[in-house]
């Protein structure tokens, strides 16, 4: 509460507030990462996936894996054009990061779990 | 150049496929298909297959390119759906821009049904939403997703053809302009290996055709599509910009976007080839037949009536088309001054009724102010409603207007483009002018005089303090005409064509024609007065003659009888003389002849 209040005098970004309150509230992040068969790219992108989430969101997060040659009627449902695609389900606001995550920092920028602007 | 004619002359028996009906497309398309050259994807749009040659490339993309509202969704769409209606060929359309249900919407106003075709497994329609905010990019991807989702949609119905509408979106949405590039170029590949016919469109780009260059990938065919404004007027115009393996025409055809959908009208002059007919067709006034060498018109020719301002043009096409619709024949009416209503409440006046015509839909009036439209655009709707209705007889009241539409040189070309249109269809047409008073006569504004048939001349004689119409017959081909001037009359029971008084006193017409037939009149009254008059005088004398001479003979006769009278008493006096002389002998004793004696006796016994 005392943060909120201080949130008045000063305004914040979205990325601050998804960045401060986000992974803070203990809610679960509900990622979907959506491959097409075992690509090495595919590969990479999830093995970049769960470092990320093993270093920010321990715990606190599930990944289910999509694979569109499986179930190629699931990538009307989240849009999906670009392979490999992040999409964060849960917490709002919806986000897709398309790529293999290689940059890490983009990445969890993408997933604004940090502020667009280092600090 | 010779090669692009030597394509429009083949257009000829094309063009007969397509102007049956809609139903026949079909047939065309077999036609087509048959073409050894390339196969082709009919896209069932009229006209555009016979300006490609039978469709669009088979299995092969075609891009379709142009500004904003120039029609390339709708194009895109028609294709698919006349593929999934007319040719079994199911079609999947992804959308960029429009949601399916806003797609639905916007051609559902032309018929097209699309959740009818969704259901009937025909039509997928799949929108793809790219929300750049959304999304953020991170290393390597590929667009595999949108291959999978597109391959899942053609495999789930079997689509032989695909639209990307527009695909460009794309290249909003994401960032990385190599990759995107290099998968388009696999996309189309992938689609040419696919074997479906692709139709993808793009935004029209400064000085390219496209804004991000797809044409550089979509090199079997490329179409462009433009709306232009000029004078404020817009037209629509399709040009083939490319299209491998396939003669095609090369000019810039104008198209039209109405409740019918697309249409594209192959309006280059289609030359002098045209099948003529011997028969005859009435003009609608007995009299004008006659002038006419007794029949009336040739079927399938041109007839231009040109004159001043209300000399009654508009009243001889009136019933020229009255007549073709007595003969059960529909006749069309392009009308760019009246409006329908207008036009059969004044034929009315003259005894006609075009409202029983139209209601048997054997008459429809098109009208429509000649500005309204650019040229082109005007010769497209005429074509079109040609095609749809079929008609017999045309008219085109004026042809003046169009002008307006457009600059003179312009409006002859189109004429002649629909003037030779209307031939090849065995349609008599019928065209009006309105010549301006200060110009000379016998000429047209749009210079057709020299290519019609039959031209009519209408004009106004001003004598003796009023107007009146006269007609006559400035050139019909192929017949003997009459050289007469006919003075021309608006009755309430239609128009008639008297004869003019030719005469001493020069041409009359009107009032004074009627004055000095009266004129004529009572000078032969007065002759065959004066000649009863001498007769009766002739017989006068003859009966006082007559009179004189019975006179004279009654007085002949009176002499006469006192000439016998005279003689007997002559006679007797001789007899007595004699008588007395023989005595007075025979007392003497004398010796008296005998002659003397006898004729004494005659007298005596007279």
């Amino acid at each position: 509460m005392k943060k909120l209040a201080k949130a008045k005098q000063q305004p914040r970004s979205l990325q601050q507030i998804a960045h401060e309150d986000g992974p803070k509230s203990g809610e679960v992040w509900e990622l979907r990462l959506y491959i097409a068969g075992q690509t090495p790219r595919s590969v990479a992108a999830f093995a970049n996936l769960k470092k990320i989430c093993e270093e920010h969101l321990q715990g606190r997060y599930n990944i289910e894996v999509v694979d569109l040659v499986k179930h190629p009627q699931l990538a009307a449902g989240d849009q999906i054009l670009a392979i490999p695609t992040l999409v964060r389900k849960l917490p709002q606001p919806l986000r897709k990061i398309v790529g293999d995550l290689r940059d890490t920092e983009r990445a969890l920028v993408g997933l604004q779990l940090r502020p667009a602007s280092s600090e | 150049m010779t090669c692009g004619y030597a394509q429009q002359s083949q257009w000829s028996p094309r063009l007969k496929a397509i102007t049956m009906k809609a139903g026949t497309i079909k047939a065309s398309g077999k036609k087509s298909t048959a073409n050894p050259s390339l196969p082709k994807a009919p896209t069932g749009i009229q006209g555009l297959d016979e300006i490609t040659g039978g469709g669009f490339p088979r299995g092969r993309p075609t891009l379709i390119c142009g500004s904003a509202g120039a029609g390339k969704t709708l194009l895109a769409m028609e294709f698919l759906v006349c593929g999934a209606i007319e040719y079994d060929e199911p079609g999947v359309f992804m959308a960029f821009e429009e949601t399916a249900s806003e797609l639905a919407q916007n051609v559902r106003s032309l018929g097209f049904d699309l959740d009818e075709l969704a259901r009937q497994k025909k039509l997928v329609v799949d929108y793809v939403r790219i929300e750049r905010s959304e999304i953020d990019e991170t290393g390597d991807y590929d667009l595999e997703g949108l291959f999978i989702r597109l391959g899942a949609a053609i495999d789930s119905i079997g689509a032989k053809r695909v639209v990307l509408d527009t695909i460009e979106n794309l290249f909003a949405g994401l960032q990385n302009q190599g990759i995107l590039r290099a998968e388009l170029r696999r996309l189309f590949r992938w689609l040419k290996d696919k074997g479906v016919s692709a139709v993808i469109t793009a935004e029209r780009g400064e000085g390219a055709l496209t804004r991000h260059g797809l044409e550089e990938y979509v090199s079997d065919c490329v179409i462009l599509l433009d709306h232009r404004v000029v004078d404020q007027v817009s037209t629509r115009r399709l040009r083939i910009v490319k299209y491998r393996g396939t003669a095609h025409g090369t000019n810039e055809y104008p198209f039209l976007i109405d409740e019918g959908g697309f249409s594209v009208l192959p309006v280059t002059s289609l030359g002098l080839q045209h099948v003529v007919s011997e028969e005859r067709i009435s003009s609608g006034v007995p009299r004008l037949d006659t002038m006419l060498g007794g029949e009336g018109y040739y079927r399938g020719t041109t007839v231009l009536v040109s004159g001043t301002a209300g000399t009654g043009k508009t009243s001889l096409a009136s019933h020229f088309v009255d007549a073709a619709c007595r003969r059960g024949e529909r006749s069309l009416y392009f009308s760019f001054e009246e409006s329908p209503g207008q036009l059969i409440r004044n034929m009315r006046s003259i005894g006609l009724n075009l409202e029983q015509w139209t209601k048997k839909n054997l008459l429809q009036f098109h009208s429509s102010r000649a500005m309204f439209y650019g040229l082109e655009m005007h010769l497209a709707i005429i074509h079109k409603v040609v095609n749809e209705f079929r008609p017999e007889v045309v008219v085109i009241d004026p042809i003046g207007s169009l002008i307006q539409a457009g600059n003179s040189r312009d409006a002859h070309t189109m004429l002649i483009r629909l003037i030779d249109f209307l031939k090849q269809q065995g349609i008599t047409a019928f065209l009006t002018n309105l010549t301006s008073g200060g110009e000379a006569l016998e000429r047209t504004d749009v210079e057709i005089s020299s290519i019609v048939d039959t031209w009519l001349f209408m004009r106004d004689i001003e004598l003796g303090g009023e107007r009146n119409r006269a007609l006559y017959v400035l050139k019909s081909r192929g017949m003997a005409h009459s050289n007469q001037l006919r003075e021309f009359l608006l009755t309430p029971d239609g128009v008639d064509l008297l004869d003019v008084y030719v005469g001493p006193e020069g041409v009359l017409t009107g009032s004074s024609r009627m004055s000095q037939e009266a004129r004529e009149k009572a000078a032969a009254m007065e002759r065959q007065q004066q000649a009863e008059l001498r007769e009766r005088d002739r017989k006068r004398k003859r009966e006082a003659l007559e009179v004189r001479i019975e006179a004279l003979r009654k007085e002949f006769e009176i002499e006469e009888e006192e000439a016998a009278r005279v003689e007997v008493l002559e006679v007797t006096r001789e007899k007595t003389v004699n008588e007395n002389r023989q005595a007075m002998a025979r007392s003497r004793g004398a010796d008296v002849g005998n002659g003397v004696k006898a004729s004494r006796k005659a007298s005596r016994v007279r």
